[in-house]
């Protein structure tokens, strides 16, 4: 079946499904970012820690998505609904890219700058807001941005666990052997991805 | 948690705040030479077992400018930075105005004393107005006067009203260095630490700011410590000049009788920098 005229067909549907998308990255994206820019703060300003922090984040980096799906299953609350484990599995891979830029952010910035900055009498929490967090703005932000077209990417696959999103589409179509049904999914998803990519870079502007 | 950090560090105790306003009273008390605003009392300082400075003791008057000379690794930084307490003694106590800094509140010491860097440091995401206002402006001075002083100091340090609207990276090396001094000096401090501040200029620039820095300090005749390895910006701008060799104190001689010590560690020091030492003394404001 053509693609656009599938998509246009069930048009309801393929909005109903990117919107779900959308929650399933927007969601996991902010929780990383709550969790993982503090994080890259502190191991960035305690050196003895961002070996396991980072080493820890790169781990589950490597575990596969379905497998990760999987083990997360028997989690009580978390199991008992799909796009929260879904959310869980997309914000632990949302991890590793803001941590990483966080820090290497915090620790670019001039050293000089900061001696400065002490020497004069800023505060740790001045220093950290009103020098360290403004330099560094834009390498973390572009680790948001990574992160949020990976997630964008790999929420497909928490159809498989039936959170919802594109990947339904493109798990029906693979089960169907209809490319079109599968491109009704994939394309979405692709232009969220951009879209995304997009939309924090013109944030990232704004805020220079 | 960065909040709870800084508020730990940021609140003093209340016996550190009572400490700052006696030092403060102690600035309008004294002005007898025998009151040293900074005194090294017996001070070393280690670092990972190595002993970067040993028995310092060392006074510095007011309105003097005490120039730390010496090589590479002899320590003239690391002093400098046990004053304003980037660094901790491991042993002894420098006292400021009498009162050991341990026992200050480290953030309002650091305020009350400025502080000039060779990389000069500024802030590359603020305008210069609001490099050079920022100390008066976390100590909530008000907007009115903030923005008359940062003008004021444009103005001592050289650099035209339209300046304070640049940012640092379209400023060149010497207007750099000359809104870190402007900086250095915005909440009106009595005590200016200085490291290596024209070392990384070009010599022209350099010998108008070591003549600006010398008008400068007989208007605003501030207690300065100014570090640098260079005999001839040492014997210059110093007052007086303390050499420093591997962690120990040589001498503390005024220029004309740091020419004439026939102390070995000096004579070799001004044996390196070769004939026409004597005109540096005149304080070449020509």
């Amino acid at each position: 079946m053509n693609v656009f005229h599938f998509m246009l067909e069930n048009r309801g549907q393929v909005m109903e499904l990117t919107v779900e998308h959308l929650w399933l990255v927007g969601l996991s994206t902010l929780f990383a970012s709550l969790i993982g820019i503090p994080l890259g703060i502190a191991i960035a300003h305690r050196p003895a820690l961002n070996k396991p922090v980072l080493a820890g984040a790169n781990i589950i980096q490597t575990i596969p998505s379905l497998a990760l799906f999987g083990f997360l299953l028997p989690l009580p609350w978390l199991g008992e609904r799909a796009d929260r484990l879904a959310i869980l599995a997309l914000t632990l891979y949302s991890l590793l890219p803001i941590i990483r830029n966080t820090y290497t952010g915090i620790r670019g910035v001039d050293a000089a700058v900061i001696e400065a900055g002490r020497g004069m009498g800023l505060t740790e929490s001045q220093l950290l807001f009103q020098v360290e967090l403004p330099l560094a703005l834009s390498v973390i932000l572009s680790g948001v941005r990574v992160a949020l077209v990976i997630s964008v990417g790999l929420a497909t696959i928490a159809a498989a666990i039936g959170a919802g999103g594109l990947g339904e589409l493109i798990f029906r179509g693979l089960a169907m052997v209809d490319n079109g049904v599968i491109l009704a999914g994939a394309i979405p998803a692709a232009i969220l991805a951009l879209v995304a990519d997009i939309g924090v870079g013109w944030v990232e502007r704004r805020l220079q | 948690m960065g909040l709870a950090h800084a508020s730990a560090r940021g609140n003093p105790t209340s016996s550190g705040s009572r400490d700052v306003r006696s030092s403060v009273c102690l600035t309008l008390v004294h002005s007898t030479p025998s009151n040293p605003v900074i005194e090294f009392r017996d001070v070393s300082y280690a670092v990972d077992g190595t002993q970067v400075l040993s028995g310092l003791n060392l006074e510095v008057q007011s309105g003097d400018t005490l120039v730390l000379l010496g090589r590479s690794g002899s320590g003239k930084t690391t002093t400098l930075k046990l004053v304003n307490r980037l660094l901790s003694t491991t042993a002894g106590d420098v006292y400021v105005n009498g009162v050991s800094n341990r026992d200050l509140n480290v953030i309002q010491l650091r305020r009350s004393i400025g502080y000039v860097i060779q990389e000069v440091g500024l802030f590359p995401h603020f305008t210069v107005e609001r490099n050079i206002g920022l100390v008066p402006r976390i100590m909530e001075w008000p907007e009115e006067r903030v923005r008359a002083r940062v003008q004021e100091l444009l103005q001592l340090v050289g650099l035209a009203p339209e300046m304070s609207s640049r940012y640092p990276r379209q400023l060149s090396g010497g207007q750099r260095q000359r809104v870190g001094v402007a900086r250095a000096l915005a909440a009106d401090p009595e005590i200016l630490l200085m490291d290596e501040p024209f070392g990384a200029l070009d010599p022209l620039t350099r010998d108008d700011l070591q003549r600006e820095f010398l008008s400068l300090q007989r208007t605003v005749r501030k207690t300065v410590v100014f570090v640098t390895h260079d005999l001839r910006e040492a014997l210059r701008l110093g007052s007086r000049i303390a050499l420093l060799e591997a962690g120990r104190l040589v001498v503390v001689l005024t220029p004309q009788e740091f020419l004439r010590s026939t102390d070995p560690s000096v004579s070799a020091y001004v044996r390196a920098f070769g004939n026409g030492l004597e005109s540096a003394t005149d304080r070449g404001v020509s």
